[in-house]
């Protein structure tokens, strides 16, 4: 029925369109930033949201000044060079100290930015949406077909070929053109060159910015800016960089116009599956050409991996295994029930965190989306509830297989991956399963989640419990121990060091990633599962970038380099979390400042820099 | 070594505890100390309703102790954002009941975290009163006995658009819905009602974007698409502007009837500002026009608190603050079944009026104001309303039987 009627078809390929033209303006520019300064920017998403939010403030002020379109045009230009500046700012404070970093604390410090600015905009613009005004003149329809269609969609659709064909000529006619093209090709060459860099970089992240804020500031007559804009635009900008190549920006302009209809359409074939649709064309597109479509492959080394050294063993290490595992079953004594359940927590993401230091520390697999694993370990043990009736024995092991079988399907793809796109195509698995448990409502309950998700009586009561959490977690952590040790955690550390040499001596690179992708993913899985059942419920959040963050941020505080790192973090984050977090309404934006403070000041994390302070003194 | 971190977080969170101590009374008179309730909402995520509902319980809170409080006890409310997802509120809810020990819960905004939260009571046995979740479940299908709701629910709303609906004649009936507990729910409960109480009513299509994800355009145009003369929407928040826009823009409400839940709630109608679509039906909040004495003084006092008009938020937050006073005055105390058994068919003297907490589905009387919207200088409001007493919408005693567990 719908398929038959040309005037829905038309509408529909228009809405395509104007879509398609706001999220290239916006990803144009980080296809930009990435191009020249190698940076995946985060934040990206958060400039278009600061867009938004200063044209909706903005512009009703101009116009109550003089009403009429150029007023308006001129509010939202106004707005983008204002998010320009911002973007300078970024680059002048945070950036320009992070370029030589690994990619793993560039996302990180870039995520940092995100969670201050969420926390910001609350502070500067209120809580509430706002709606911004319509454009002057460009309130009534127009009829295309028969069909009533909003004119300043016309107007969007017209002004992605627009920028297009502005940057085009800037990158074509000026000499900062030349010179960020040239930089995109090889940084290194232009700085032998004697070019300016700090300026070149400036310039870039002021033009990237500006774009971002501009497509912020032309949705404003369409939507109301909100709090949740920057999360929802960056995934799909993501998307489009990495589909059309990074640092691309005709191949950002197909990917668009791509995505821009596939949601079109996909809305008539999937109607609640949009989100699946988009994510499902990255990992295709990646697992055909691993570059997207115009990307070039990035020059393949060691030197950007970090991880965990080999080191001689402890003295009295077994007396240290001893002693830890006794203050754990004693704890109980000293503690009361709500201690106890941030101690459950503390050991779960302890494991969860444990469990990526596997493929991040010791393979060198920067995983972007490890909360796929943890999530599907909780779903897992939730659904078998759910559907099945079975207890929490068996519901936690099926909890463990789904999210081994599902690291097993992820990884297939991935470790045929290196660097940046290896990272973005865990994201893309992870939002796949977040859409996926978000939309298959039916199923999963959707936002709704699975409640009554409880333990079995013998383990509830919070000290049952804990023991129970205290065990599995030890367990599960010495295996994991036990592997890192072993000739294959040796193979991982040299695939990590050095691919190529790896290679050479006949090791057999993506098998042993694969394996070390499944294993962390089951006990990632594992860890969820328990999650699960500490909380009586489980909810697609647990599938989130920010649970994906999270286990970073843990390896991060604890320190990367080392074996117990993950641990300690995840104790440190958890604790200092449960503390504040009731005291202040701004955590995001403490934990923000406080991800980007490890990132520039002590980036080898608490254990590293205790151990780095222990060696001096010795 | 993740033992040694737990305790040492416990120091500073006692040296924070330290100030309350130090100014409260000691143990020993435990008489004086105050009686502690645990409230959580949404308070970052869906401000626009919860910030007035907090005005609007901190103004009961702070008469109530003004007079010396209840049992001469003062009351004393912990208050934390449920971060509006399921697992992070039912977490908050422990941590108020085992670290602060709270005697009771009350809160929460989103309905898919008041299903969540009625299971926690059910397996804490701690009373939980839903302030907002409109869900039948809270009080239905996953109803328990420590789970209470102030609120007319999905059923009780629906029942009195659909009344509205039979005189407009439209038969080819659309749905639009947030894709989560509540807007399920509202569809649900429209299709069942719709077709029982209208006779040859069709539904036509159903769009169920998620919520605060609309693609507001695709959505508007797949209604039209589908030729209805009839709209239900359940909507609300950034989602229903948008639809809005998009609908007035493409003439989506023109020669249509339009039922919408809650539009007419001051705090999703302000957003519209002057593109309110008039003519909808709508439950909402006619606080100008209000003239009953109790209800205007209310009014009053809270604009003069706040310099603020008031939103529903504001009325809810403040009708519950008081029942729950009431209740522990007549429980006597503060222990769970006490208080139970002092909800359980009370009548309460609230400022709309008298309202009655159903025992047998521990759902409250307390009715909605039906009307059409209108355009008022640059902003909505209501026109020609009334109030609806929830007793006559009730789902039968029957029904809540064969649907409850418990």
């Amino acid at each position: 029925m719908l398929a038959l009627d040309p005037a829905f078809l038309a509408v529909q390929a228009l809405s395509g369109l104007s879509s398609a033209s706001s999220l290239f303006i916006t990803a144009c520019g980080l296809t930009i930033v990435f191009g020249v300064t190698r940076i995946v920017n985060f934040a990206h998403g958060s400039l278009y949201m600061i867009g938004a939010y200063t044209a909706a403030t903005l512009v009703p002020r101009l116009l109550e000044l003089s009403f009429g379109p150029v007023t308006f045009w001129a509010g939202i230009l106004a707005s983008a060079i204002i998010v320009g500046l911002i973007g300078v700012i970024i680059e002048v404070l945070l950036l320009r100290r992070i370029y030589g970093a690994p990619e793993l604390f560039q996302l990180l410090a870039t995520f940092g930015i995100v969670l201050v600015v969420q926390d910001l905009v609350v502070q500067v613009f209120g809580p509430q949406d706002i709606l911004g005004p319509r454009a002057p003149g460009l309130r009534a329809p127009v009829e295309i077909l028969g069909r009533r269609f909003p004119s300043y969609e016309l107007v969007l659709i017209a002004a992605g070929p627009i920028v297009l064909g502005l940057v085009w000529l800037l990158l074509r006619k000026t000499r900062f053109g030349v010179l960020v093209r040239a930089a995109t090709q090889d940084r290194d060459m232009v700085a032998s060159l004697g070019v300016n860099q700090a300026l070149l970089f400036t310039g870039t992240l002021f033009l990237g910015a500006f774009l971002a804020g501009l497509g912020g500031a032309l949705q404003i007559p369409r939507v109301s800016a909100n709090t949740g804009m920057d999360l929802s635009i960056i995934a799909e900008a993501f998307v489009v960089t990495v589909v059309g190549g990074m640092g691309s920006v005709p191949g950002a302009f197909l990917a668009a116009l791509i995505i821009g209809q596939l949601q079109a359409f996909g809305i008539l074939i999937f109607p609640k599956s949009t989100l699946v649709v988009v994510f499902l064309l990255m990992a295709v597109v990646l697992a055909i050409r691993p570059h997207g479509f115009f990307g070039r492959a990035e020059i393949v080394g060691g030197t950007h991996a970090v991880g965990i050294a080999s080191r001689s063993p402890l003295p009295g290490r077994h007396f240290i295994l001893l002693v830890v595992i006794a203050v754990l079953a004693a704890f109980p004594l000293v503690a009361d029930a709500y201690l106890l359940k941030v101690a459950t927590e503390i050991l779960i993401f302890a494991l969860f965190a444990f469990s990526l230091q596997l493929l991040i520390g010791v393979g060198g697999v920067v995983s972007f989306g490890h909360a796929a694993f943890f999530g599907l370990g909780a779903y897992g043990a939730a659904l078998a509830v759910k559907w099945y009736g079975v207890s929490m024995e068996a519901a936690l092991p099926l909890g463990l297989a789904l999210a081994a079988l599902g690291a097993g399907l992820v990884g297939a793809f991935v470790v045929r991956l290196s660097g940046i796109y290896l990272a973005m195509m865990t994201l893309a698995a992870a939002q796949i399963l977040y859409a996926v448990a978000f939309q298959w409502v039916e199923v999963t309950g959707g936002d709704n989640g699975i409640v009554g998700v409880w333990p079995s009586s013998w383990a509830s009561g919070p000290i049952p419990y804990y023991l129970l959490t205290a065990a599995l977690t030890v367990v599960a952590v010495l295996l994991l121990k036990r592997i890192i040790d072993a000739p294959f955690g040796y193979s991982l550390r040299a695939a990590r060091d050095s691919e190529s040499r790896a290679e050479a001596i006949g090791l057999k690179v993506r098998q042993h990633r694969w394996l070390a992708f499944m294993i962390a993913g089951a006990a990632a899985g594992l860890a969820g599962g328990i999650y699960a059942f500490s909380r009586g419920s489980v909810d697609p959040s647990l599938l989130g970038i920010s649970t994906s963050v999270d286990a970073l941020t843990m390896l991060l505080l604890g320190g990367i380099q080392t074996m117990m790192g993950p641990l300690v973090g995840a104790a440190a984050l958890h604790g200092l979390r449960d503390w504040i977090m009731p005291l202040t309404p701004l955590w995001r934006l403490l934990l923000g400042l406080s991800i980007i403070a490890m990132v520039l000041i002590f980036p080898r994390g608490l254990v590293g820099t205790v151990r780095d302070w222990w060696g001096a003194r010795t | 070594m993740a033992t040694t971190s737990a305790i040492r977080w416990r120091a500073p969170a006692w040296l924070a505890l330290g100030a309350a101590l130090a100014l409260g009374a000691p143990a020993t008179q435990a008489q004086q100390t105050p009686i502690k309730i645990g409230e959580l909402n949404s308070y970052a995520q869906w401000a626009a309703f919860t910030v007035p509902y907090r005005n609007g319980w901190q103004m009961a809170l702070d008469e109530i102790n003004a007079k010396g409080g209840v049992l001469g006890r003062k009351i004393e409310i912990v208050s934390r954002d449920d971060g509006a997802t399921t697992g992070s509120a039912t977490r908050v809810a422990d941590e108020l009941v085992s670290r602060e020990g709270v005697s009771l819960l009350f809160g929460s905004f989103l309905s898919n975290v008041g299903v969540a939260m009625a299971d926690y009571a059910n397996q804490k046995k701690i009373v939980y009163i839903a302030a907002e979740p409109l869900t039948d479940a809270v009080t239905m299908a996953q109803g328990n006995r420590y789970t209470f709701r102030v609120r007319p629910n999905n059923f009780m709303q629906v029942g009195m658009l659909v009344d509205q609906a039979k005189a407009s004649g439209a038969k080819r009936w659309a749905i639009v819905a947030p894709n989560y507990e509540y807007g399920q729910s509202a569809a649900s409960v429209f299709k069942r009602l719709i077709q029982e109480r209208v006779p040859g009513a069709q539904i036509v299509t159903e769009q169920y974007p998620a919520l605060g994800k609309i693609e507001a355009g695709a959505t508007a145009s797949a209604i039209e698409q589908a030729k209805p003369d009839g709209i239900f929407n359940v909507l609300f928040g950034p989602d229903l502007t948008q639809f809005v826009r998009e609908g007035n823009t493409r003439g989506l409400f023109e020669d249509t009837t339009v039922l919408s839940l809650l539009t007419g709630e001051p705090e999703w109608l302000l957003p519209l500002k002057d593109e309110v679509p008039e003519g909808w039906t709508v439950t909402g909040y006619p606080w100008d026009e209000i003239k009953e004495p109790k209800h205007k003084a209310f009014i009053d006092a809270y604009r003069a608190k706040y310099n603020d008009t008031p939103r529903l938020g504001s009325l809810l937050g403040y009708m519950v603050m008081t029942m729950i006073r009431d209740s522990i005055e007549r429980a006597g105390s503060t222990e769970t079944d006490a208080i139970i058994k002092a909800l359980e068919d009370a009548k309460f003297d609230t400022v709309i009026g008298p309202v009655t907490m159903r025992g047998i589905d521990n759902q409250s009387t307390m009715g909605a104001w039906v009307g059409k919207l209108v355009l008022k200088g640059a902003a909505g409001g209501m026109t020609g309303w009334t109030y609806k007493d929830g007793a006559s919408f009730m789902p039968t005693e029957a029904e809540v039987k064969t649907v409850r567990k418990d």
